[in-house]
């Protein structure tokens, strides 16, 4: 059974991808893939290395073994910088922006537009920022005030329109709703769907298997650091996708990854 | 939106409205009203003490304001780099002892090295003395920030150990001897000798200048935001804002101003011009010192690397959260070593102006500096726990702490006992600030 998009090369390919911290394998020999215009779920238990997969994709962390290959290219990323070379965008659960600068600062960090003279040119953020923001949340006007200021929802605008303004084509969203209300939750959703069209990849990590099955069109589900299995939603149940989480029982309708149970 | 608040507000409320309202269109900083207001508060009660225990205040005259500038120097210019090296949620305790190691390896490399193969005087030798000691600060500094950054030892650890090293060191180099006297044009740094302060009229046309650059700065953040149709801030804010800005400046050149050369070197400078002098004696204007002139110099660079480059903004952003700054593809550890290396250069800086001061190198230069150094930034505003700070915070932290203590000498209180004060006002300054930000928060 062929779970991936006929035909259309993977945006990203994780091959066989490994890292241990201490004497711990925290991902032991998973692959993963991920299509254009396409949102694969990532479900597991805390702990289960979904996250910790994700953030060598990111750069955040550096793999111990395996490869990363991105539009069929082998691609080095060592540091978060490489993976935004690549046009991967990450928001974080934890909401990783610097709270004591403002929601221009953040939404360039690293990035800064320049005047001709080499210094920051503010205004010219300002207004970016201003434009992006317009359009993910039209209400939002605290342009000045540090991000700390903010509401959870703003703050995770503020996360997205950094993806969307850098025109990312890989986007990486760590648990967005966890620090959210539930309409916050929902506009996220919306907004996900909508990247989604643009023919963005995603890969979204939840442990909340209803966000998942709403927005996803594939899933894959990891235990003890191994993929369990890969399904498309509308071949599973949220049961047969919960027996993989709990139990590691890979459902008929999924490919078996190493860490299926063998029966 | 004003409009909003005015038909909102009750009669009771519109006093206190239109304060906020004030100080909202013009941006100023309430944190820098309230140093500002302690300031005067410090000038005056000394001018006051010393009236009514001497019969004469001396503490307001514009020879000891003048004075007070330039001794503040030394710590103002350290000040501006522990700032940033605090907001990055570091510390550098060993700034006193790399000052004292600077000063000290300056001092020979003029005196023992450099005067022998030249001669004294030779034009050349206060520009190497100078660059060896920037040099020396940069390497230094940079050392520290290799350790904190790509070692990951903590700052407060790796500067202690320095603090220990840099003084080891400073013995090693002179074995507690004076080394004197420094070369006559490096002296003039540390605002002196005759020549150390640029006179009246270059006074006036650097404050002149200093009016202008207001004016095009106020105009130029207009422009900017009217390119991009942002909200402007209210006309008549920003004529206040011009206006204060440069009647401060211009009050401050002539405070400088009506301050006269010592009359020995008046004495000295008439006998070597052929001038006599008149009865009613030779007023000769000091204006601007050099250490005053680098001292805001720095404050100036310091403050437009801070605020308007990206350097800057990373040192805000790892101070708000490392990991975020990071993540956003922030070189957090080299921004850590560059900054260490910077910290470096303004110790060697403040090194040169110590030594030229005192027209002389010794293993005392510098000592408890770093103490006075982060007291004055933490009295600027700074924040031990990272992300908030600002350069002209600390400069003016430095100018209360200075304060104090000369007001205290000019009252011939015991240095047991200033020691004392200062150190309470540390705390009290950090309690009230606490106090005032938990009531507006």
């Amino acid at each position: 059974m062929d779970t991936s998009t006929n035909g259309a090369k993977p945006l990203v390919e994780m091959k066989d991808i490994s890292i241990a911290f201490g004497g711990i394998r925290a991902v032991d020999h998973a692959s993963l893939e991920l299509y254009p215009g396409e949102v694969v779920g990532l479900l597991g238990h805390n702990g289960a290395g979904k996250s910790t997969l994700i953030k060598i994709l990111s750069g955040a962390y550096q793999r111990d073994h395996g490869e990363i290959y991105i539009k069929g290219e082998k691609a080095e990323i060592n540091n978060p910088r490489d993976a935004k070379r690549y046009g991967i965008e990450t928001i974080y659960q934890t909401l990783a922006l610097a709270d004591n600068v403002d929601a221009a600062a953040n939404l360039f960090l690293g990035r800064e537009l320049k005047t001709k003279w080499g210094t920051l040119d503010d205004a010219a953020m300002e207004a970016a920022a201003r434009e992006v923001m317009g359009r993910l949340n039209p209400n939002f006007r605290r342009f000045k005030e540090p991000v700390k200021k903010l509401s959870g929802g703003q703050r995770q605008s503020v996360a997205i329109a950094r993806a969307i303004h850098f025109n990312a084509n890989i986007l990486i969203m760590d648990e967005p709703t966890a620090a959210l209300g539930p309409q916050e939750t929902k506009q996220v959703a919306d907004l996900t769907l909508q990247l989604k069209k643009t023919g963005i990849g995603i890969f979204l990590i939840s442990h909340d298997i209803h966000d998942v099955f709403e927005l996803s069109d594939r899933v894959s589900v990891m235990k003890n650091g191994r993929i369990v299995g890969t399904a498309k939603v509308k071949d599973v149940t949220k049961d047969e996708v919960l027996g993989m989480i709990i139990l590691g029982k890979c459902p008929p309708g999924a490919i078996p990854g190493p860490g299926a149970l063998q029966s | 939106m004003s409009s909003t608040t005015d038909s909102q507000a009750g009669p009771a409320m519109v006093q206190e409205g239109a304060i906020q309202r004030f100080l909202r269109a013009t941006e100023l900083d309430t944190r820098l009203l309230g140093m500002i207001a302690a300031l005067i508060l410090i000038w005056v009660g000394f001018q006051l003490i010393g009236q009514w225990r001497t019969g004469e205040g001396v503490f307001l005259t514009s020879r000891n304001l003048w004075n007070l500038m330039v001794q503040t120097s030394v710590i103002a210019v350290m000040s501006t780099g522990m700032v940033l090296i605090i907001v990055m949620r570091h510390i550098d305790l060993s700034v006193g002892s790399m000052l004292s190691f600077i000063g000290v390896v300056a001092g020979v490399t003029q005196v023992y090295w450099l005067a022998p193969m030249l001669g004294a005087e030779h034009p050349a030798i206060w520009i190497i003395a100078l660059l060896v000691a920037i040099v020396m600060g940069a390497v230094l500094g940079a050392f520290n920030g290799y350790l904190v950054a790509y070692a990951g030892i903590p700052s407060f650890i790796v500067t202690l150990g320095g603090l220990i090293v840099y003084n080891g060191a400073a013995w090693a180099v002179i074995r507690g001897e004076t080394v004197a006297p420094m070369n006559q044009t490096f002296e003039l740094i540390g605002g002196t000798p005759r020549g150390s302060w640029i006179g009246g009229v270059a006074s006036w046309g650097l404050g002149g200048l200093a009016c202008l650059a207001i004016l095009w700065a106020i105009l130029a953040s207009r422009t900017a935001r009217r390119r991009f149709q942002f909200p402007q801030r209210p006309v008549w804010a920003e004529v206040f804002l011009a206006i204060l800005g440069c009647c401060l400046v211009l009050g401050v050149v002539y405070v400088l101003n009506s301050a006269y050369w010592p009359p020995g070197v008046v004495t000295r400078y008439a006998r070597e011009a052929n001038i006599a002098i008149p009865p009613e004696g030779l007023n000769f204007s000091k204006g601007f010192s050099y250490p005053m002139l680098i001292a805001l110099g720095v404050g100036l660079v310091m403050t437009f690397m801070a605020t308007r480059t990206a350097f800057g903004r990373y040192i805000y952003a790892i101070g708000g959260n490392p990991e975020a700054a990071e993540l956003a593809g922030v070189n957090t550890r080299w921004i850590t070593l560059c900054m260490f290396s910077l910290m470096g250069v303004l110790t060697a800086v403040a090194a040169c102006i110590s030594a030229a001061r005192l027209d002389a190198a010794s293993n005392s230069l510098g000592q408890f500096d770093e103490l006075y150094v982060i007291a004055a930034t933490v009295i600027g505003g700074t924040s031990l726990a990272g992300g908030v700070g600002t350069i002209y915070g600390a400069m003016l932290g430095a100018l209360l702490m200075q304060s104090l203590q000369s007001g205290m000498t000019l009252l011939n209180v015991d240095a047991a006992y200033k020691d004392m004060v200062v150190g309470s006002v540390l705390v009290l300054a950090v309690y009230l600030d606490l106090v005032f930000r938990r009531k507006s928060s």
